[in-house]
């Protein structure tokens, strides 16, 4: 009698929380960036090696619409020096309305949108996915390990499985991290797909790591403002807090004094 | 102020004099701030001055904000990226405004669990009470067309969803709802009202938050015990309170500095964490999000909301019983608003004599429920309309209604109070026997 009552609650139990799991999206591998945690910074290398991936890869289909080209000058950024900015932004055409007509791009233009219609803007991609989530809607993951959206791009950009089909006469790539499990887009990268000045690895997991670097700048430029504007904050806020803590007991001191005696 | 007798400002030099009659706002300034205060007050009590510096930050934050940004549908996503990325110190701004409405609310559920605690809603009260549930409603509007004003993927269907709600109002709902959207779905008439509502709205709370601050001044506050500051003779009320500057002001800056700590670490850190990342989307009428959730504050009364599917046999009985005029959505709907609506008359179910809960042994632990549901409920409202899901859901909501309209009436019948201090003096007295500082003792921790 016990051991079925104990057998049927092991089930039930493994029945309750399987009904947790299907509604849990995946979480993916947990990448060490060097802009993750309150101290962490933006790898200006990095950085330069993701604008480098972006250009001549993802920039033929996508595009960074809410990026002003000449924030790639940025010290919390690229920082890339400014003769280069303006070589650079020449390689990009935009439409120019007072021309009625396409001109090289200048540093102050933005980055073009998508040339394609179906590849989203890829400015916020890194904040607008989550590459962790719960356990069970807690939100736990996330705190430990953030929102996760560079983790999420570099999991996409690695977790094809090789595996093919058309459907509806597109043809559909599986991939282990994408919702649903099939996504539009070809593997855009394979390993050694360029080469880099400064001798870095370019083996699928560090373009990957690099390029999804490289959106999380383009989706927080701020970021290094921001962490240093928190921790100022934090730090005179604690002196403040200190301060009032040492001002109201002294203040209260002779109130309690009163009745302790007592 | 009237109530508890303390000293008033005497003017004294000629100006002084003349300005007094004139227009006594000195005076007015003078027993606003130094209002005898209960010296017994705790932790809890601090949550007004977060609230006020909550007013503060968003208004201060929000119109700077509105400098920056267009309410067009075309261009509201990307202004907020020119705020984000070209305004100086735009993303810190954005951020604080952001996370500023998430601390705004986690302190009025404090204030709130606080008053629904320790009595606070009980006459002579209740008028502050129902003012301070205004200000909640109308903070939850002002909340929610902010959300929209980013015009994010979560911003348009949230809006869409919640604007739909007043649709499932019967015979009226569709007129109501195209009346209140400007058109017959959410669009740019709705964003420009949306924009210019979410600028009105705190100024109608900040008059509010006077009434509220004039009402229990009036009463004077509540404090832990449920007992009445003695208000014969003014010595016989300083036994029992200190002047609000500078003891409680101190407190309390000292309160909010520790939340701010926090504050401003989420800021600084986090600050995308209790929001949604399909918010970063640009809307598109044609693409529905997989899960359309609302912000983490909005999440109980979601829950409600949706918890009364037509499955449920009182949905059927009313549906039954009113001749198909309501439905399981309009049920849901009436659920919403009656969830805030059975708060709001706690002042006239709640039977019992005894105001503290302090002094209640069986009123704590069905307190200590609900305190429980609420964060039950928070949690099923994000999670997706499914078994068993709908099944929690279903259960804190009926508590939530249970616990106002069944055991709030019944226990004041029911249960025996425990013996309660005669005067705050000898509680504050009590506490400070116990060695451990009392009112004053550093925690972060609110007692209690």
């Amino acid at each position: 009698m016990l051991k079925k009552l104990a057998a049927s609650m092991v089930a039930a139990f493994a029945l309750a929380t399987g009904a947790f799991a299907a509604g849990e999206a995946k979480n993916v591998p947990n990448v060490d960036f060097s802009f993750d945690g309150p101290f962490g910074s933006f790898d200006q290398n990095q950085l330069q090696r993701g604008l480098q991936i972006y250009t001549e890869i993802c920039a033929a289909c996508h595009g960074l619409q809410y990026v002003p080209i000449r924030t790639l000058s940025d010290e919390s950024g690229p920082g890339l020096p400014e003769d280069q900015v303006r070589a650079y932004a020449e390689f990009y055409e935009v439409y120019d309305a007072a021309e009625d007509d396409f001109r090289p791009a200048i540093p102050n233009d933005h980055f073009p949108g998508s040339q394609l219609e179906n590849a989203p803007d890829l400015s916020l991609m890194a904040k607008a996915r989550a590459g962790f989530h719960g356990p069970y809607g807690l939100g736990i993951n996330q705190l430990r390990n953030g929102i996760g959206g560079a983790e999420y791009i570099a999991a996409i950009l690695t977790g094809y499985t090789g595996e093919e089909k058309e459907e509806a006469g597109a043809v559909l790539y599986e991939n282990k991290y994408f919702p649903g499990g099939w996504i539009a887009m070809a593997p855009p990268l394979y390993g050694d797909d360029t080469e880099f000045a400064d001798g870095a690895a370019t083996d699928l997991q560090s373009l990957s790591e690099d390029v999804s670097a490289f959106l999380m700048w383009t989706a927080e430029p701020k970021m290094m403002a921001r962490k240093q504007a928190g921790f100022v904050g934090v730090i005179f806020l604690t002196i403040l807090s200190v301060l009032l803590y040492l001002t109201n007991k002294r203040l209260w001191a002779p109130v309690k004094a009163r009745y302790k005696k007592k | 102020m009237a109530g508890i007798p303390h000293d008033h400002y005497e003017p004294k030099a000629a100006w002084e004099k003349g300005l007094a009659k004139r227009l006594p706002i000195v005076g007015l300034m003078y027993d606003t701030l130094m209002i005898p205060t209960p010296k017994n007050l705790n932790w809890m009590w601090i949550w007004g001055i977060v609230l006020t510096f909550c007013l503060a930050l968003q208004i201060i934050t929000g119109i700077v904000l509105a400098m920056h940004y267009t309410p067009h549908v075309n261009e509201a996503f990307a202004s907020i990226e020119h705020i984000m990325r070209n305004v100086n110190g735009g993303a810190m701004l954005r951020y604080l405004h952001m996370n500023g409405a998430s601390l705004f609310f986690v302190a009025v559920y404090a204030h709130i669990f606080r008053g629904l605690y320790y009595g606070s809603y009980k006459a002579p009260r209740e008028i502050t009470w129902i003012i301070g549930m205004l200000i909640y409603l109308l903070m939850m509007g002002t909340a929610f067309m902010g959300y929209v004003l980013p015009w994010g993927q979560m911003s348009f269907w949230g809006a869409t969803v919640i604007t739909g709600l007043f649709g499932a109002i019967p015979f009226i709902g569709e007129a109501l709802q195209s009346w209140l959207l400007g058109g017959p779905a959410v669009d740019n008439s709705t964003l420009n009202r949306f924009f210019s509502l979410h600028y009105l709205l705190p100024f109608v709370i900040a008059g509010l938050v006077i009434v509220h601050i004039w009402a229990f001044h009036t009463t004077g506050n509540n404090n832990p015990t449920g007992v009445e500051v003695r208000r014969t003779s003014k010595e016989e009320a300083e036994k029992d309170t200190l002047p609000f500057w500078p003891y409680f002001v101190i407190k309390d800056l000292f309160a909010l500095a520790i939340i701010l700590v926090v504050f401003f670490a989420i800021v600084g850190f986090m600050p995308n964490y209790l929001g949604h990342p399909d918010n970063y989307i640009e809307a598109n009428p044609l693409a529905t999000p997989a899960h359309i959730v609302p912000e983490w504050y909005f999440l109980p009364f979601y829950a409600i909301l949706r918890a009364f599917t037509p499955d449920v046999w009182i949905v059927q009985f009313a549906t039954f019983i009113s001749g198909g005029i309501i439905q399981a959505d309009f049920f849901g709907v009436l659920a919403m608003f009656g969830a805030i609506a059975v708060m709001a008359l706690a002042p006239w179910l709640d039977t019992s004599s005894v105001r503290s809960g302090r002094y209640r042994p069986m009123f704590k632990w069905w307190f200590a429920l609900l305190v429980v549901d609420f964060f039950v409920l928070m949690w099923v409202g994000a999670r997706p309309a499914e078994e068993p899901y709908n099944t929690i859901a279903l259960l804190a909501s009926t508590y939530w209604f249970v616990y106002f309209l069944v055991i709030l009436p019944l226990l004041g019948v029911i249960e025996k109070p425990n013996a309660q201090p005669a005067t705050i003096e000898e509680d504050f007295a009590a506490s400070m026997g116990k060695g451990d500082g009392g009112s004053a003792a550093p925690s972060a921790q609110p007692a209690e």
